[in-house]
């Protein structure tokens, strides 16, 4: 049988659970009411007067081209990013795997990078690529290509994958190693008996054995590439050139603060929480029970 | 026909070697016992032969054909792991035919060799369960199965029994036999329980510290252990080991205390006025109602186990059990007159440890 604490005084477990809705409570919920209400409003340049107008800042932001555009700019992003960030981490989490020597080493290297922000790290991509002084960018010229995010569409997008991506390699690596040493090693074993080499061992045995862990990874990196990439984007590229690396949570930081569109902002933001929620729901109801064995 | 041959193997891991270069040939469709104390280098020895270890020097031959450094996917080999290794993943159906697919077996052939392998195993009812949802009996029978449908060479068995309960270890055991009487392959069983070994095994390699003490049948090992370790260890309860003179003509053993134990036909000649070990099973010794030339036992404790009584007790010094068939009710401390058939004793050289007699 379950077992139950019964309280005699009414208020204690009231005051027990009084920290964590306390911090739900300022942290999220009423932020959030803010951000749904704001959404309602339209608001004056200099903030003295506001009006209730029911949906019209939704009905604007659908409409607009340039809102649509940063959707297709962070579907993008956030593929590219889980994408890359996962099967590199696989990759060297695999090779970690078999390596003897030297392995507490390298695992203790490759973890360094998540301990950087990602503004700074953002700032390192950034000189490494600048297009006048940038190391990369010296080599990338001696191999014939001309490196310049701040012109090249593409080539900022790519430049903010990598370095929004490279973080979370480290994340997704650790996750990965753990889940690979979790696997009995009877298993391969087993499959090497069975005629399977290498490559087939993996992909039969192993990956399906990891799709767990990867199935938790992709959750975590795509709401990772939806929120967290703001400091990589805004120490490197702030949204350009020419809107190619306008996300939208960069977009909700720029037409609120910068453009002081308060109201339509606020509507991006909860068309942000909406898109997230769904995803997770999504991805926890139809995807878990299929990775799950 | 499979034959395995294992020539003078020895196995280093690092520095430190673990198998110190055993030689044994398997005949083919033999049940070859693999048994020891754990730690001893038997699972080891089992994984050289699958390849799973790569040896270090000597040979290991399937069918004639040198193996060394082959993978083992092709040795043409299947075994059963210790925990099964069942892929979690993977239906009963898909766990047995994952071997063969990967062989590119023709699927109709895959689903006939299933089928049979699960209806001589009675698993047919089980073909889309996943392994969690099987006890441990069924996911052994499926370990088993996925060795059957490829029909290999040789079966190797890593202590396949030692996960399950008592009394289903003995079923399984009987199963595996039955399997092997049927089937003919040859088979390379490693396990710690000396029951299981007596069993199945039509002969038994008794490992000691990566040497193998000895190689013969059940019975050949049991009556005729080759070094005082495969005496201790095989029997139960273990063989009692008394330090005894041997009289100056070789003739009889002299034990503390002055007891005259008389030896079988010409006795040791060769050996007279040396110190031996003698070894006496505990179910090789007999009350000796005369109480005259025999071995004074002072009971310490007795064990009542229904079909016989298990009495230990100190002569000089030296705890001894012996094993009565059916219930003696004797007292404690009470002083009993042991004797032995002399073509039971066992006598051991207290240097090398090795059989004399």
């Amino acid at each position: 049988m379950e077992k139950r604490v019964v309280f005699r005084n009414n208020v204690l477990p009231y005051i027990l659970v009084a920290p964590q809705i306390v911090i739900t409570l300022v942290f999220f919920i009423w932020p959030a009411s803010q951000a749904l209400l704001q959404s309602f409003l339209q608001e004056d340049a200099f903030g003295t007067s506001s009006a209730f107008i029911w949906f019209d800042n939704f009905a604007d932001i659908f409409t607009s081209e340039e809102y649509l555009g940063s959707f297709r700019v962070t579907l993008v992003f956030s593929l590219a990013v889980a994408g890359s960030a996962l099967s590199v981490a696989l990759l060297l989490a695999v090779m970690a795997d078999r390596a003897l020597r030297g392995a507490t080493i390298y695992k203790t290297l490759i973890i360094w990078p998540y301990a950087v922000a990602p503004v700074v790290a953002g700032v390192l991509w950034f000189f490494l690529f600048n297009p006048t002084v940038g190391m990369v960018t010296f080599f990338l010229k001696s191999v014939g290509i001309a490196w310049n995010h701040t012109l090249n569409g593409p080539q900022a997008m790519t430049l903010v994958v990598i370095a929004a991506a490279w973080r979370e390699v480290s994340y997704n690596f650790l996750f990965f190693l753990a889940g690979l040493q979790a696997i009995p090693h009877s298993f391969i074993e087993a499959a090497a008996i069975d005629g399977a080499g290498p490559w087939r061992r993996f992909w039969t045995i192993v990956f399906p054995l990891l799709s767990p862990t990867a199935f938790f990874l992709i959750v975590v990196n795509i709401v990772y590439a939806f929120f967290d990439t703001f400091g990589v984007i805004h120490a490197i590229t702030r949204g350009g050139p020419n809107y190619a690396t306008n996300i939208l949570v960069y977009k909700v930081f720029n037409d609120g603060f910068i453009n002081l569109d308060l109201g339509g902002s606020a509507a991006q933001s909860v068309v942000l929480m909406i898109v997230v929620i769904a995803l997770t729901v999504v991805q926890f109801r139809f995807i878990e029970r299929k990775v799950h064995y | 026909m499979a034959d395995v041959s294992i020539r003078n193997v020895t196995k280093k891991f690092g520095k430190t070697e673990v198998i110190h270069g055993i030689s044994c040939d398997i005949h083919d469709g033999e049940f070859i016992v693999i048994l020891g104390p754990s730690g001893c280098g038997k699972s080891t020895l089992l994984r050289l032969v699958a390849g799973l270890e790569e040896i270090s020097t000597g040979d290991i031959a399937i069918e004639g054909r040198v193996v060394n450094r082959l993978e083992p996917a092709d040795r043409d080999i299947a075994m059963v792991f210790q925990n099964y290794a069942l892929y979690p993943h993977m239906t009963v159906y898909r766990n047995m035919a994952y071997g063969l697919k990967m062989r590119r077996m023709d699927k109709d052939e895959i689903d006939r060799r299933v089928r049979a392998a699960a209806k001589i195993l009675e698993l047919s009812e089980l073909l889309d369960r996943k392994p969690r949802q099987l006890s441990g009996g069924q996911r052994q029978r499926v370990a088993m199965g996925r060795c059957i449908v490829r029909e290999p060479k040789v079966f190797l068995f890593d202590e396949p029994l030692s996960n399950l309960d008592a009394k289903l270890r003995v079923q399984m055991r009987l199963e595996i036999r039955k399997l092997h009487e049927d089937l003919r392959i040859t088979s390379i069983y490693v396990t710690h329980d000396q029951v299981e070994a007596m069993t199945l095994g039509d002969r038994l390699v008794v490992m000691d510290n990566g040497y193998a003490a000895q190689i013969g049948s059940p019975l050949e090992v049991y009556e005729r252990p080759a070094t005082m370790f495969v005496a201790g260890f095989i029997g139960s309860p273990a063989m009692n080991f008394l330090e005894a003179d041997v009289s100056e003509d070789g003739r009889a053993l002299v034990l503390p205390g002055a007891v005259r134990i008389p030896l079988n036909g010409t006795g040791l000649p060769a050996w007279g006025r040396k110190k031996v070990i003698l070894g006496v099973r505990p179910e090789h010794l007999e009350l000796n109602g005369t109480r005259e030339g025999g071995i004074q036992l002072t009971v310490d404790h007795v064990e009542l186990l229904g079909a016989d009584t298990l009495v230990h007790g100190r002569c000089g010094g030296i705890a001894l059990t012996l094993r009565l068939p059916d219930v003696h009710r004797i007292e404690k401390q009470a002083s009993i007159a042991l004797s032995a058939s002399p073509e039971k004793l066992h006598v051991f050289d207290p240097e090398t440890k090795n059989r004399i007699a």
